[in-house]
């Protein structure tokens, strides 16, 4: 700015050094950059000499070590013969898996939740707001909590357990539920939603471009429905339907069949979809809100129905206000689920604490969490970025 | 044309349906159209189903009264034992002798947070009222002086605790947010860039990677001999967390400010400091002060997170008092009541920041 007012003056005369807008930016910068590269040589200096007082193994070492602990849960083969980097691993699954479901159902339920807010039906609303304001103002840790406490402490033993769906069952041992037996005809099934996936996609493009055309509409929904879901039905009922459920039945002291969630996983993804829920819900909520009602009412005036104004009007704007803060929510979703550590799931976090009081090497292990949550940031970050642009206002 | 007969009259159509009255209102609202009313039964059938027994639980079934947990487990909840442990929970280890010192705190700091909620207050006198509150609540928890047994700082839990962490984290982490905002924005691309990275980095990693480094790592960056105490490094933790926060929120105000304010401030020759403080600053600030709540909201539900490094926060002295082998399994109650707690302050500072963002759009609102 001040170099500007100099620009003005028709023969600057050079000002005192002192003055000088530019020198004085760069000794600015100098003594800032002076003051955190002391600071941060000052705790490295310290960090080096209690390292070597107190005796601490320092580098990556440790991980090629053996990690001799258990790990109550695991996607991957993990043995407590298996090394301190297999460990990580083992954390870094659990976490990346329990942030994905937690995504994803706290969208549905945030977006479910954010409509009924806003529903003309007094009771649905109600009800919903009573949701919203109940558990965003309740500290997720403090929820977390609750939940194990019904979950593993509270809940009965397998032989009493509470059968909350037909054949879904809650007991101290966790939640299991019914899984369909595997089939080779479920990878066709899959295979016939994969192509009709892709034709539907193909078609609207081609329709979309006909109707720039000609002006003629064809019947898109209809077709798309078919192809998605009346493609992969046709090949199910093809052959036959063979559908055999591996239903939970009681042995002994414990369930046998079908699949199973401990009360850990189960208690940390209700406590993160519910709190992450009701931010998602007043995300949408205030989306929607903000696109005016006379681009509602243009629309009728056009003759949209209601469905092509949603679809064609409404939610294109609105999705402008609403990705941005909802990837702030996928970001803290993710992050808490970093608080599975109090309840015992072993997630990233929680072993390498394990990892940090067995070694003592507590910077390398810090160091690697602060990694992987950074990484996992910047990608959630990119990812929802790419989509905001993708719907994002086009302006000149 | 000349066929039309203008004496036929039109046949009256129907009235309006009634909005008015209660059977006007719940056809308005609830049984609008059939699939109005279908959510409005699957709703009713919602509640009948889940409300009875949760009453039953907690009122009907209840026992208030009970000499020990033996006796106490029946159908219903066991408000018992938050009768027996609810100074334990409030209060933790804070010497049971003392146990006005927290309570008053508590109440200085409710008298401080009303304070500050009410708007002719705003300004100089907040700012010494709110000081000479925070040192009378050092004072209090500390004690050593005046007939007041000294208390350790291992020994502060509870509800003041939370307060304290929480607030003392906002104060401090705000000047450290609006410093890391204006670097942010700054011209200077050193400055810049470290802003950037800092505030990134704090955002981009859970609070606990903190407190672990707050507890583990901050001894060792600290020349040998030199210890600080475990309730102080949480606290620097929180503030350096707060502040990165703060940042983001401040940074959203100093982008709202109309590019012709800064252009005016330099041609009336302010110098950079002079147009930050006079003419940047209270515009931005003025904006955001909602959204700085919400994050002050955020920030106070954080503090349940020191219960991994075992400071004795709310959370942690519940935890610790269903630990007694003579009151074992009261889970639920004790989760009810300091969730109740927690939940009475966020709901009520979050009903606030709405208040505040309603009375500071009512200009720009038709």
């Amino acid at each position: 700015m001040a170099s500007e007012d100099a620009a003005l003056s028709i023969a600057p005369a050079r000002p005192p050094l002192w003055r000088d807008a530019k020198f004085r930016g760069i000794a600015y910068q100098i003594a800032f950059v002076c003051a955190v590269a002391g600071l941060i040589a000052f705790a490295v200096h310290n960090t080096l000499g209690n390292i070597g007082r107190q005796n601490i193994a320092t580098g990556f070492g440790f991980l090629r070590r053996e990690a001799a602990f258990g790990i109550g849960e695991s996607l991957i083969e993990y043995s407590p013969a298996d090394t301190y980097a297999r460990a990580f691993l083992v954390g870094l699954t659990n976490t990346l898996h329990v942030a994905a479901l937690g995504t994803v159902f706290a969208t549905i339920l945030g977006t479910l939740m954010g409509l009924a807010r806003l529903s003309r039906n007094w009771l649905v609303a109600k009800l919903a707001r009573v949701y919203v304001e109940t558990f965003r103002n309740i500290p997720l840790p403090l929820q977390l909590f609750f939940w194990w406490g019904l979950l593993n402490k509270m809940s009965p033993g397998p032989r009493q357990a509470w059968q909350i769906l037909p054949d879904v069952f809650v007991s101290n041992r966790g939640i299991v539920y019914p899984v369909p037996f595997a089939n080779p005809v479920y990878e066709w099934v899959g295979a016939a939603f994969c192509i009709g996936a892709v034709a539907a996609i193909g078609f609207r493009r081609w329709a979309k471009q006909r109707q720039a055309r000609t002006g003629q509409q064809l019947p898109a929904g209809w077709v798309t429905l078919g192809l998605i879901a009346g493609l992969p039905l046709a090949v199910f009922l093809g052959f036959g339907a063979p559908l055999a459920l591996d239903t939970p039945a009681l042995k002994g002291f414990n369930f046998s069949g079908g699949s199973s969630m401990s009360p850990e996983f189960a208690a940390l993804l209700i406590g993160l979809v519910i709190y992450t829920g009701t931010f998602i819900a007043e995300i949408v909520r205030a989306g929607i809100l903000a696109v005016n009602w006379g681009q509602s009412e243009a629309a009728m005036a056009l003759g949209l129905r209601s469905g092509q104004r949603m679809r064609l009007v409404v939610l294109p704007q609105a999705l402008r206000v609403i990705v941005p803060p909802l990837t702030s929510q996928y970001l803290s979703l993710t992050k808490n689920s970093s608080l599975a550590v109090i309840i015992g799931f072993p997630d990233l976090v929680s072993i390498a604490n394990t990892t940090m009081n067995q070694t003592g090497q507590a910077i390398e292990g810090i160091a690697m969490i602060m990694a992987v949550y950074l990484f996992l940031s910047l990608a959630i970050s990119l990812a929802m970025n790419a989509y905001n642009r993708a719907v994002a206002l086009v302006e000149r | 044309m000349a066929d039309i007969a203008h004496d036929v009259p039109i046949a009256a159509e129907a009235p309006p349906p009634r909005s008015t009255g209660a059977l006007g209102w719940l056809k308005a609202n609830l049984f609008s159209s059939l699939t109005n009313t279908i959510l409005t039964l699957l709703c009713i059938a919602l509640l009948v189903v889940a409300i009875p027994p949760v009453v039953r639980w907690a009122l009907i079934d209840a026992i208030w009264h009970a000499p020990n947990g033996q006796a106490c487990h029946g159908d219903g909840a066991c408000w018992a034992f938050i009768g027996e442990k609810f100074r334990f929970i409030l209060f933790g280890f804070f010497p049971v002798a003392e146990t006005w010192r927290p309570v008053v705190v508590v109440g200085i700091f409710l008298l401080m947070i009303v304070a500050a909620c009410d708007r002719r207050m705003w300004g100089r006198r907040l700012g010494i009222l709110w000081l000479i509150g925070l040192c009378a609540v050092f004072a209090l928890m500390r004690g050593g002086f005046a007939g007041m047994g000294k208390v350790e700082t291992a020994m502060w839990s509870g509800l003041p605790l939370t307060l304290i962490l929480a607030i003392v984290g906002m104060l401090f982490g705000f000047p450290l947010g609006v410093l890391l905002a204006l670097g942010r924005r700054s011209r200077l691309p050193a400055v810049r860039t470290i802003c950037i990275g800092y505030i990134e980095l704090i955002r981009g990693v859970p609070l606990i990677t903190l407190l672990f480094m707050a507890s583990l790592m901050l001894p060792l960056f600290l020349p040998a001999g030199v210890t600080i105490d475990k309730l102080v490094r949480a606290q620097v933790a929180f503030i350096l967390f707060a502040g990165a926060y703060l940042a983001e929120v401040v940074r959203g105000g100093l982008q709202a400010i109309p590019r012709g304010q800064i252009e005016a401030a330099d041609a009336l020759g302010l110098s950079y400091f002079q147009r930050t403080r006079l003419i940047v600053l209270p515009q931005a600030l003025a904006m955001v002060i909602p959204p700085l709540v919400n994050t002050f909201i955020g920030i106070f539900k954080d503090t349940a997170l020191v219960i991994i490094i075992s400071l004795f926060d709310l959370l942690t002295t519940a935890e610790t008092a269903l630990t007694d082998g003579a009151w074992q399994g009261f889970y639920v109650e004790a989760y009810v009541f300091i969730g109740v707690i927690y939940w009475s302050f966020c709901f009520f500072m979050s009903r606030y920041s709405q208040l505040l963002e309603r009375e500071f759009n009512r200009g720009r609102r038709r």
